[in-house]
């Protein structure tokens, strides 16, 4: 691992345009992402997760600008190029070449009136010149690679496939030309434990192998906990909360990430405390003032009397250090308590 | 235990005719169900619980086996039975997006099956009774909401309207299918400690059909768990037991291949390796012979587990497993104390 980061992401705002005008979807998101690492962003749904991670690679929606910011890339030899600022046919070539997209594969991912090989070779030929039988040799090694049958995954419409399995294609083609970084949305979310399972054995193993960086978007903080060297939690279309994985969840500095954990119930052991977060996320149209999740946050309500305390309806707290690669944005950051006690027996 | 149950289903089966041959969704399931208690029933995609829920809820009839009701069985021809059940039984459904209708108000959706069935008088009744049945489920304040279109409400509050609806007609068992899986993790635990409080305060009955066992097992503490896997349940116990010393190879993958929120925790879990064979299940079309989990299962026996089909057999009073090489483990040298061992390979 080098020190420089290979996708450096500054101060990135999102905006969509909507009737009522234009509305953030993500609010300034800064973070860097370094060779072979793995980063989780994690948070409720409409936090901006899925945005951001669509955005680092440009692939929002046409109502879905970044007015504000800058996602550096920097390439094998060193040079670095400003993604939003790539023209058409150079950001062409950098997709799936450089860095590859990989979506929720139990959707509607796929071409469902193309056969799985095709997909694959349009995908290769529309990048590089190559033969039909290395085309085919290269099909078959990513395939191999995601453990699935070349011989009897290729020839299937994508129908003929279990989610897993389909999962699985949407790894396989990302990896066709091999990208230094791959972003994932939701790699796992309505597939069965066992799929899950396996793709996420099948993730790490490829991450150790090839070595690229990866960015997945997830609401499952038990996944981020399993697959990320790096967590960073979203609320209102920002990062509250950014540090290595161990550290966030053996002790969160935001009060929300403690509250998300909190929330899901363990397998192993018992659970001292179990508990949600009240309420829901703000509209990103009518933000609360001050720390958007201060409405909702029992710390804040515990310091202030009547309601959250003063400082955190005045000032919308920014990302800063609470301790080696670790950054929290709240004004309590030093306050925020969690044991996350868990009774185990034999494990 | 002893109380006798609401709802039981005998040896029920349900085979789906294809054009490329027989569908054996499920095969042989017996369970009970009793007023206030949740029964889980947990399984992956394929596994016949949905299938299972809809033959409980009566939804479908089965093409073997006996549903009783009351003791009565349900499909035995009496209407006014049929009647009863149907009125008894409720489900909410996975999807709270696609469960409710979108051009009706929330009062209009649970003021309908209650003058169906003629359990108010008047508007002005429905609309407090309507009111009663928010506040049970946490949507305050009542009248807000019962003007509402589900499009104004978010995934968590229209889950609460649907098991709203569900209760409408005072049902004495609610059949919820995935009924959190599409909600985010903060809402979801706070639908379940609702659900958990009606069980308690009206004493409805459960039957909770998830694949998470994290979930079944905090929604269903006290209750029992149903294992299934292609059709056929290969455990079945009560929660706390089948969670802390799962017997069947099955079950213990599925515990293992959990992820929890802590990393350590994880890298131990994982440290044990993988439990199966493999990662593909079989198509319902081509079952294996035997027991079907044989060529997954990291413990099979050659000539024994590929040729007989297992069936649930007790290893304590109330805890039964469908697995003979386990059992006979188990009877040849029986725990000294049941310890949590999910990480052991058997």
């Amino acid at each position: 691992m080098t020190d420089e980061p290979v996708l450096a992401v500054r101060d990135l705002v999102v905006e969509y345009r909507t009737a009522a005008g234009p509305v953030r979807a993500v609010r300034g998101a800064s973070f860097d992402l370094y060779e072979g690492e793995s980063l989780a962003l994690v948070g409720e749904s409409g936090c901006g997760k899925t945005t951001l991670g669509l955005a680092l690679l440009r692939l929002l929606p046409r109502l879905g600008s970044t007015p504000h910011g800058e996602v550096r890339y920097r390439r094998a030899d060193g040079s670095t190029v400003d993604l939003l600022a790539m023209r058409k046919e150079e950001l062409r070539r950098f997709r799936w070449h450089e860095a590859a997209m990989v979506f929720q594969g139990a959707m509607n991912a796929l071409n469902p009136v193309l056969r799985v090989q095709d997909q694959m070779y349009d995908t290769i030929r529309a990048h590089r010149s190559m033969s039909a039988s290395d085309a085919r040799r290269r099909c078959h090694e990513v395939l191999d690679m995601v453990r699935l049958e070349p011989r009897r995954v290729m020839p299937s419409y994508p129908h003929e496939l279990s989610g897993g399995m389909r999962q699985r294609v949407l790894i396989a083609m990302a990896l066709l030309l091999s990208p230094r970084v791959l972003v994932l949305d939701e790699p796992t979310t309505a597939l069965d434990i066992l799929t899950q399972r396996s793709i996420v054995d099948v993730l790490q193993e490829l991450r150790r192998e090839l070595g690229f960086a990866m960015v997945f978007v997830t609401h499952d903080l038990a996944l981020a906990a399993e697959l990320a060297d790096r967590v960073a939690t979203m609320y209102a279309g920002r990062i509250v909360e950014l540090g290595d994985a161990r550290d966030v969840f053996a002790g969160p500095r935001h009060p929300y990430t403690a509250g998300l954990i909190r929330a899901v119930p363990p397998v192993v052991g018992d659970a001292t405390e179990i508990s949600s977060i009240p309420g829901g996320p703000p509209s990103l149209a009518a933000l609360p003032p001050g720390c958007p999740f201060s409405v909702r946050c029992g710390l804040s309500a515990e310091i202030g009397d009547d309601g959250p305390a003063e400082v955190c309806v005045q000032a919308d707290p920014e990302l800063a250090r609470v301790g080696t690669r670790h950054e929290s944005a709240c004004h309590y950051s030093d306050r925020v308590e969690f044991a996350r006690e868990v009774i185990t027996d034999g494990v | 235990m002893a109380s006798d149950p609401l709802m039981s289903l005998e040896s029920v089966s349900q085979i789906f005719g294809s054009r490329r041959g027989e569908i054996p969704a499920v095969r042989d399931v017996s369970l009970d169900l009793t007023a206030g208690k949740v029964l889980c029933l947990v399984g992956e995609s394929g596994s016949g619980k949905t299938t299972t829920a809809r033959i409980a809820a009566g939804l479908d009839r089965p093409t073997s086996g006996t549903v009783r009701f009351g003791g009565q069985d349900v499909w035995g021809g009496d209407r006014g039975a049929f009647r009863e059940f149907r009125r008894s039984v409720q489900y909410v459904h996975q999807d709270p997006y696609a469960s409710l209708n979108p051009i009706r108000t929330v009062f209009a959706t649970l003021a309908g099956p209650m003058r169906r069935h003629k359990l108010v008088a008047n508007r002005d009744e429905a609309w407090q009774k309507a009111a009663e049945l928010l506040e049970r489920v946490d949507l305050t304040p009542a009248d807000t909401f019962l003007t509402k279109y589900p499009h104004q409400l978010s995934g968590g509050q229209r889950q609460r309207v649907a098991v709203a609806r569900a209760l409408t007609l005072g049902p004495k068992l609610i059949i919820a299918d995935e009924s959190t899986s599409m909600l985010d993790v903060s809402i979801r635990i706070s639908l379940l400690a609702m659900l958990t409080r009606l069980s308690a305060d009206l004493g409805v009955g459960f039957l909770f059909i998830t694949h998470d066992l994290a979930l079944a097992k905090y929604f269903g503490r006290d209750g029992d768990i149903a294992v299934m896997y292609l059709g056929r349940i290969v455990e079945h116990g009560p929660t706390r037991g089948v969670i802390s010393s799962p017997r069947h190879p099955y079950t213990r993958a599925l515990l293992a291949a959990i992820p929890e929120p802590d990393p350590e925790l994880n890298a131990r879990k994982r440290s044990a390796g993988s439990l199966l064979r493999s990662m593909d299940t079989p198509s319902l079309l081509r079952l294996p012979t035997g027991c079907t989990f044989h060529p997954r299962c990291p413990s099979w026996v050659a000539g024994e587990c590929d040729v007989t089909v297992p069936t649930l057999d007790a290893v304590t009073a109330d805890h039964q497993v469908a697995c003979p090489p386990v059992l006979r483990q188990e009877r040849a040298e029986p725990p000294v104390t049941v310890l949590a061992e999910q990480d052991g390979t058997a």
